[in-house]
């Protein structure tokens, strides 16, 4: 899934996302790391990537998508934007 | 006649012919009369937040207001020459408040309209209503606790933090452990009574059920032995808190049903929700029951549902939901979530003393419900897929 380039794309999402985490968190971060166990999300912080993702992605999260495990980790974050933007029935 | 029953939260003044007799500008010496000197303090003794917002030279307003000593009494003051409903919405944003507790007062009727305009759930009032503020229903809370009396403090304190917070550079966990937080949780008696009522009004954001519940029925539900009603209290290095949030619970056998959490908004950036809900979870671990909550979505509420979304709950079927019935009312969702170990919070420490006894799980409610079900016939039965 790692493998396409280009906008819109898993890298491309992942990308994005880690860029906007190693600003708002002022420190560096990796692609699996998991970002509750580690300390660096609170849940004020919580909402903030929820509403950012939302308006970077244009998708809209609700209902058990709004679970832990979709925003652990940027790749988590990163599959579940590809899941709604396809359509792919979650939640 | 509802409207009235809204409480003003925050009063936002104009200065030259509201708050003080004269104009500024014009080289008068204004006055500040004594009785409008006691319409601000008895304001600001019932907790209701004051702001200013006035076309003038900032520096020499504020100096003037120094110099009648009520510059204290007024946080995030306007004072400059933008639209006065520009500063009225920054001051309501900064505060966090819905433009229906927000209230301006100014002698200008253009300034009133213009306010109105842009911002049509603001209250509006004339300079010639000043004196009579305090006598009106809306700037008359029910009750008047403590925490209302320290509330304009505990703003200031907090923008303090908050100014503490921008220049720290570094991990927002970081900033949070050296504030020394502590959490205090406990059973409501009869003093905190008032003080959860208050919060329950003035607590809007992060409600999870959008539900006003009266010092009468509180009162009610902290004698009902089925009933837990728990107080929350914070504070840190800059000071107290006060009262934080409720969190109202049910225990029934098998499963604990979180009726209410409400949480200040002066707090939310601590996390506090997560922490009471995380610490809630490893309660009904030990006791081995699951646990049911009332969600409502609100406009204003996303923030709490994220809170419980997050410690784990879901709409997931289960018997003890299902069993349980449907909510009374239709917009409450009810969420479901089958309790693990959670650790202690790590950005603050928590002191659970002081519980009502009652709280002390009963020998039937520490089995789990797979145990129980031959035993009991009216308790919630569990499904073979049910496991805790």
């Amino acid at each position: 899934m790692t493998t396409h380039q280009g906008p819109g794309t898993d890298s491309a999402i992942e990308e994005t996302l880690k860029s906007y985490l190693v600003d708002r968190l002022k420190t560096e971060v990796t692609f699996d790391q998991d970002l509750f166990e580690s300390g660096l999300v609170s849940s004020m912080f919580a909402m903030e990537l929820v509403v950012h993702l939302e308006k970077t992605f244009e998708v809209s999260i609700v209902g058990n998508d709004l679970r832990l495990a979709n925003f652990r980790s940027i790749r988590s974050m990163a599959a579940l934007v590809r899941g709604l933007r396809d359509g792919d029935g979650r939640g | 006649m509802a409207d009235q029953a809204v409480p003003v939260k925050c009063l936002v003044w104009d200065l030259d012919n509201t708050l003080w007799r004269g104009t500024l500008l014009e080289g008068d010496d204004v006055r500040l009369s004594d009785a409008v000197r006691e319409v601000i303090v008895m304001l600001d003794s019932r907790g209701i937040l004051q702001s200013v917002a006035s076309k003038n030279d900032h520096d020499p307003a504020w100096r003037k207001l120094e110099r009648l000593g009520v510059a204290e009494y007024f946080l995030l003051p306007e004072i400059g020459w933008g639209p006065k409903s520009e500063s009225v919405r920054r001051i309501a944003d900064e505060l966090r408040f819905a433009h229906t507790a927000v209230a301006f007062v100014d002698d200008q009727p253009a300034e009133r309209a213009e306010v109105a305009f842009h911002l049509p759930e603001v209250r509006c009032y004339s300079h010639e209503q000043v004196l009579g503020l305090p006598g009106l229903p809306e700037f008359t809370p029910a009750t008047v606790t403590e925490d209302s009396r320290q509330r304009r403090r505990m703003y200031q304190a907090n923008f303090r933090r908050t100014a503490e917070q921008s220049a720290f550079t570094g991990p927002d966990e970081d900033f949070l452990r050296s504030l020394e937080l502590v959490m205090r949780i406990s059973g409501a008696g009869a003093d905190d009574l008032a003080r959860v009522e208050e919060l329950t009004l003035r607590t809007s954001q992060m409600n999870a059920t959008g539900v006003h519940y009266s010092d009468t029925v509180l009162r009610e539900l902290c004698a009902d032995p089925a009933h837990d009603v728990l107080v929350i209290s914070m504070a840190d290095r800059f000071g107290p808190h006060g009262a934080v949030g409720v969190l109202l619970l049910a225990r029934n056998a098998g499963f604990w049903h979180l009726k209410l959490l409400a949480t200040s908004c002066r707090v939310v950036s601590f996390g506090a929700g997560a922490v009471i809900l995380n610490w809630l979870i490893d309660q009904a671990f030990e006791a081995g029951v699951h646990l049911v909550a009332d969600f409502r979505q609100t406009e204003r509420n996303r923030m709490m549902e994220i809170a419980y979304r997050f410690a784990g709950f879901a709409t997931d079927p289960c018997a003890c939901t299902s069993a349980y019935g449907i909510p009374p009312d239709p917009d409450v969702q009810r969420l479901h979530l089958v309790p693990d170990h959670r650790n202690a919070p790590s950005t603050m420490r928590l002191v659970s003393e002081g519980l009502p006894t009652s709280w002390t799980p009963r020998p039937r409610h520490s089995r789990r419900v797979s145990e129980r079900r031959d035993e009991e016939d009216h308790v919630v039965t569990s499904t073979p897929t049910d496991t805790l």
